[in-house]
């Protein structure tokens, strides 16, 4: 077996939290040196990450840099790979950590030793849902991304943090409760939860369509889908800036990913029955939450509506199962873990200033804002899918595909776009446009150095991948088409 | 050569726009405009090739996106179609750049609007130069997305701001069916490349597709979607909204992009996809009524504007209107030299009024104006050209062009022919008529402002007049020149060689002359009448206003369009959000899930707490209970 290079990426972070964790002193010199200590290793991590995008071989349809292990001998094993679509997500994963990290400079006041140590953790099961091969395993990581996840809006949120947080607990939990009952069965009927001797295996017709409901319940309110969603504006209204970060770009692209691994990957039965009650909700989910960002007075609220009906269009593209509409609800993914990354950072770098959300705060912001006027306008341009960034290629990809089965949800998905152009440019009008009417926003400064730096991490890759989308679609062509192919070949043995 | 045509304006808006306030004002002017010549430059000289030499090239520059069998490239295609945008773009785009150096002299902004200005022209020429329809829908998306800047450049000003966001909704509501359009036709073909696409078309000439539960012929639903997307970007009638609107804007952006070229890039649509919609009747039928129908629609409003700046542009949606009927008709050819004669001489309109408000210090109402032709005698006989070409007047260009419009439409020989040749005549009319009312409104007569002295009123310095007077050389000369080119019978075949498709050859038949003299008697006639209508006894207007005042409220309020829309559209959409918010989301969904969940759990948890009570009778009371129901039970069993 080679160096175990996957593990290392697993456990990197939770040896730097460690680290941080064992430093004693509490004062001011301390909490540099301990966020020095976070920005080593989450930077380190990101280069791995992308050495082992360098080396990973687009060709091979299996999985790449197996390790196996027994853990519980005869029972659980220890299993990690990775395939085109994963890489992906833990590239996405590296990058948004260290910027979150680089982010909380003003925002976080009180125990940053302990608020770096919970987003260290969380990169750690983050990489770790991407890379399990083993059902438990994965269930292990995605579950436990909760808890730092509910620590970190508990503890560092708003006002109203603890409703906030036992929403979003009570809600994830509920789902995640039905999907270990289902890994359980799994493993009665199939007696093993390796999820590539699953693929190979495959599972009784009979079966499937319970599994399937119980894995969606999991990946329906992470995603999260209409009418599960509504944990999501209020978490991340209460979150501070780097957990809404996390949120938006990494945790919600679990259950797209759990979608194309187990749903599609698992229960393609299942999944080919249960398409026309995922095109209502993604349809519901992209016109209703589009028309509801519309109305929102909080910028947070906005955005989060808005990740809704983005995903509502990843949902639709994965269960769409042809190669246009999967590769295009990844890139999607991608670039919305970019996009509304980059936006919940645009927000919070207001708010450090002036501590409101509400858009009728501000406005006239781009005479004394030019740069931070134009990142913004960036991001915005790309969440509302212009060509030439990254939202287009992946929207553009999906209805493709999409429109191949169904017209009429094409179409209907496409009024989205639409919505999208309205409540974004209005949101950019009133916060950016107009005049500087309220006093107090003369004093605010520009963008600072770090806070550029982060922004430009973001744009470099929004605008890289609109115009030359290949390393993303290259990477995942194979992958993918495989999986459609297997997906396919399932679905006529049945017939 | 090609890839310097197309990227220099790009280098141009990169160094304009994020290193304006290193190098100055004066350096990107410089720049921009120059990058911008050279491309001009080399636009011509493409030209030429293509007219002699019929020169042709299809550049791959990179793969775009890849997947599966979708496989879009970045490209540059040269052809009769593309060659003639090329020179209309790069040519008007640079006397526009350097107008604009004098225009925005005082404009703090001035480094912004030029990127902005080079960016558009960069974003035009990929349109013009796609060789399939992914592309042309970037460039299209990039276009409109330079037009939302440069509307809302003032960007305190609210008015500008709603303008921009309003133009851009509105053409995504025509782009939304173009991308539809984009979908049926892979879904159909397989490929996004016009050459291949154009292949297969007459293949496919009777299947059909199920759209909406009715089954239509797949070519006449492509043809419908795609012209959608043209009528939002050109602003035809229903989509038009935005047109006026985007006035807000600079006016130098109003001549470059919503009279010259970006608003032609609908015509330019159907004419580039020609081999498709010869093959649909239904099509080129609507688009003939629809053009028609703007042309009409908006010559009406531009009566009694009073703004200057929104009289020519309704003036452009009409004259779009005319271009449209010519596709529709078939004459792809008229259409494009109408098109390429407009862009002189409405650029010229656009320039010349700006050139006005300028020297008025942004006054834009006619009203406010009048008697300053002394006072600016190079701004007035400029305009007076520009005018002479848009109305048609014999030998102008605008005269070849509109004329022939009429004409094809007249032999096209149907009922939409017939009716189109007839309301292009009784247009060409309203056109002359709202057209020398801002000439007299605004130059002669009395002067009527009162803010501002009549000593104060100067004419334009030189960098703003020397485009015009380009401009003008070419309003007056374009149409002579180069009508055997486009539009000959035997010249204009050889020239546009296979880019055109005509399924059936373009009448050649001399038409009555009736048609071919009213236009220009019309117009001639009107000059002396509008004179006297609006100069010399203002009663007669003044009663017609007072005795028609429903038509007139009606016309000076666009026909309702921005009431009928916010009534129908805009509060909907609100109230319907502000319901699925407040009403579904929080009293429905998060009342009886999570919220009701934990109230169900609170309740059963206190109901629990009673059993606790900690009196240990009541305790040893439940305990008897239960001894003697399990005794009862294992005595019955």
């Amino acid at each position: 077996m080679n160096f175990p290079i996957l593990s290392s990426l697993i456990l990197l972070p939770s040896v730097g939290a460690i680290f941080i964790l064992l430093s004693k002193s509490k004062d001011q010199t301390n909490y540099q040196s301990s966020k020095y200590v976070a920005l080593f290793v989450s930077f380190s991590n990101f280069f791995i990450s992308l050495y082992l995008w360098y080396i990973f071989d687009p060709n091979i349809t299996d999985f790449q840099f197996v390790e196996n292990r027994s853990w519980l001998p005869g029972f659980i094993n220890y299993k990690v790979g990775i395939d085109g679509i994963s890489i992906l997500f833990i590239v996405l994963s590296t990058l948004i950590t260290p910027l979150c990290i680089i982010s909380v400079n003003k925002t976080i006041t009180t125990k940053l030793k302990e608020f770096l140590i919970a987003i260290l953790i969380m990169e750690s099961l983050m990489i770790g849902v991407f890379c399990s091969l083993d059902l438990v395993i994965f269930y292990l990581f995605f579950e436990g991304g909760l808890i730092p996840m509910f620590l970190i809006i508990g503890i560092w949120g708003g006002a109203r943090r603890v409703y906030s947080a036992f929403k979003f607990f009570l809600f994830t939990l509920l789902g995640s409760v039905l999907m270990l009952i289902a890994i359980i069965s799994i493993y009665w009927i199939n007696g093993t939860t390796d999820i590539v001797e699953l693929y190979n295996l495959g599972i009784g017709e009979n079966y499937q369509n319970l599994l399937w409901l119980a894995f969606f319940s999991s990946f329906a309110v992470k995603t999260p889908m209409w009418p599960f969603h509504t944990w999501l504006p209020d978490a991340h209204v209460e979150a501070p800036t780097a957990g809404s970060v996390l949120l938006a770009a990494i945790l919600l692209k679990m259950a797209g990913y759990g979608f194309i691994r187990f749903s599609i990957g698992l229960f393609p039965i299942a999944s080919e029955n249960f398409v026309p009650l995922i095109y209502v909700l993604s349809l519901v989910a992209i016109v209703y939450t589009s028309l509801v960002a519309l109305m929102q007075e909080d910028m947070k609220k906005l955005i989060a509506y808005s990740s809704v009906a983005h995903m509502g269009y990843v949902t639709l593209g994965i269960f769409t199962v042809t190669q246009q509409s999967l590769e295009g609800g990844i890139v999607q993914m991608i670039s919305h873990g970019l996009v509304s990354a980059a936006l919940f950072l645009c927000v919070g770098v207001v708010y450090d200033r002036m501590h409101s959300r509400l858009i009728k705060t501000y406005g006239g912001l781009a005479s004394i804002m030019p740069k931070y006027a134009v990142f913004f306008m960036v991001f915005t341009l790309a969440a509302v899918g212009l060509p030439g960034t990254s939202g287009f290629v992946g929207e553009f990809l999906i209805l493709m595909g999409v429109f191949k089965k169904s017209f009429l949800v094409a179409t209907i998905a496409s009024l989205g776009v639409i919505l999208a152009v309205a409540y974004m440019l209005w949101l950019y009008k009133r916060v950016i446009f107009g005049e500087l009417i309220n006093k107090d926003l003369v004093k605010m400064l520009d963008l600072n150095k770090s806070e550029i730096f982060i922004l430009m991490c973001l744009a470099i890759p929004t605008l890289f991948f609109g115009f030359y989308p290949e390393p993303l679609l290259n990477t995942i062509e194979a992958s993918i088409s495989n999986l459609i192919d297997t997906y396919n070949y399932k679905l006529s043995l049945t017939k | 050569m090609e890839y310097i045509l197309v990227f220099l304006p790009l280098l141009g808006a990169i160094i304009s726009g994020f290193f304006g306030r290193y190098i100055g004002d004066r350096i990107s002017e410089i720049i921009t405009s120059l990058f911008v010549l050279i491309s001009a430059a080399i636009s011509l000289i493409i030209f030429n090739e293509v007219i002699i030499n019929n020169y042709e090239n299809n550049l791959i520059i990179a793969t775009w996106i890849n997947s599966g069998s979708l496989d879009v490239h970045w490209s540059i295609k040269i052809d009769p179609i593309s060659s003639i945008m090329l020179v209309v773009v790069c040519f008007i785009s640079f006397l526009i750049h350097v107008y604009s150096i004098g225009y925005m002299s005082s404009d703090p902004g001035k480094t912004r609007f030029m990127a902005y200005l080079s960016l558009f022209t960069f974003a035009m020429l990929m349109l013009v130069t796609s060789d399939n329809f992914l592309q042309l829908f970037f460039a299209w998306e990039g276009v409109g997305l330079c037009s939302y800047f440069l509307i809302g450049f003032w960007f305190k000003k609210d008015s500008a701001n709603a303008a921009a966001i309003k133009a851009f909704v509105v053409n995504r509501v025509g782009d939304f069916a173009f991308v539809l359009g984009i979908f049926l036709i892979f879904y159909l073909f397989g490929t996004v490349n016009y050459d291949e696409v154009f292949l297969l078309i007459p293949q496919s000439i009777n299947q059909e597709v199920l759209f909406l539960g009715i089954n239509i012929n797949a070519i006449d639903l492509i043809c419908i979607l795609l012209f959608v997307g043209a009528m939002g970007k050109s602003a035809q009638f229903l989509l038009h909204t935005w047109l006026p609107d985007a006035m807000e804007g600079p006016t130098p952006v109003s001549a470059l992009i919503h009279a010259a070229t970006m608003v032609t890039a609908g015509v330019f649509l159907v004419v580039r996809c020609s081999p498709i919609f010869e093959y649909s009747q239904i099509t080129l039928n609507i688009i003939c009524i629809v053009g028609m129908t703007t042309a009409f629609f908006a010559a009406t409003v531009a009566l009694v504007q009073n703004d200057i700046k929104k009289i020519i542009a309704y003036s452009t949606c009409s004259q779009l209107g005319y271009m449209f009927f010519a596709a529709g008709v078939g004459a792809y050819n008229v259409a494009m030299f109408h098109l390429f004669t407009h862009a002189f001489f409405k650029a010229l309109l656009f320039l010349g009024s700006g050139s006005v408000i300028h020297s008025f210090k942004d006054e834009q109402d006619i009203r406010n104006m009048g008697g300053v032709w002394k006072k600016m005698p190079y701004t007035w006989i400029l305009m007076i050209i520009g005018t002479l070409a848009l109305t048609g007047f014999p030998f102008l260009s605008g005269y070849y062009s509109k004329d022939a419009i009429i004409e094809f439409a007249y032999l096209k020989g149907n009922t939409a022919g017939y009716y189109a040749a007839v309301v292009g005549i009784f247009t060409a009319l309203l056109t002359a008529i709202y057209s020398w009312r801002l000439i007299f409104k605004t130059f002669h007569g009395t002067y009527e402002n009162k803010k501002l002295k009549i000593k104060k009123i100067h004419e334009s310095p030189y960098v703003m007049l020397v485009p015009l007077i380009i401009l003008a050389i070419g309003s007056i000369f374009a149409g002579f020149f180069f009508k055997e080119l486009f539009i000959g019978h035997d010249g204009s075949n050889e020239f546009w060689a296979n880019s055109i498709k005509f399924l059936s050859p373009l009448s050649t038949d001399h038409p009555p002359s009736w048609i071919v003299y009213s236009t220009p008697i019309i117009v001639v006639l009107s000059i002396p009448i509008s004179y006297y209508l609006f100069v010399k006894n203002k009663d007669i207007t003044n009663w017609l206003v007072n005795e028609n005042k429903p038509l007139y409220n009606f016309l000076l309020n666009k026909w309702y369009f921005d009431e009928l829309y916010d009534y129908l559209f805009v509060r909907p959409t609100k109230s319907i959000g502000m319901f699925f918010w407040k009403n579904i989301d929080v009293k429905t969904i998060d009342r009886f899930g999570p919220d009701g969940i934990s109230n169900v759990i609170k309740k059963l948890s206190n109901k629990a707490v009673k059993f606790q009570s900690g009196y240990i009778y009541q305790y040893a009371f439940i305990m008897l209970l239960g001894l003697s129901a399990l005794l009862t039970y294992l005595i019955v069993i």
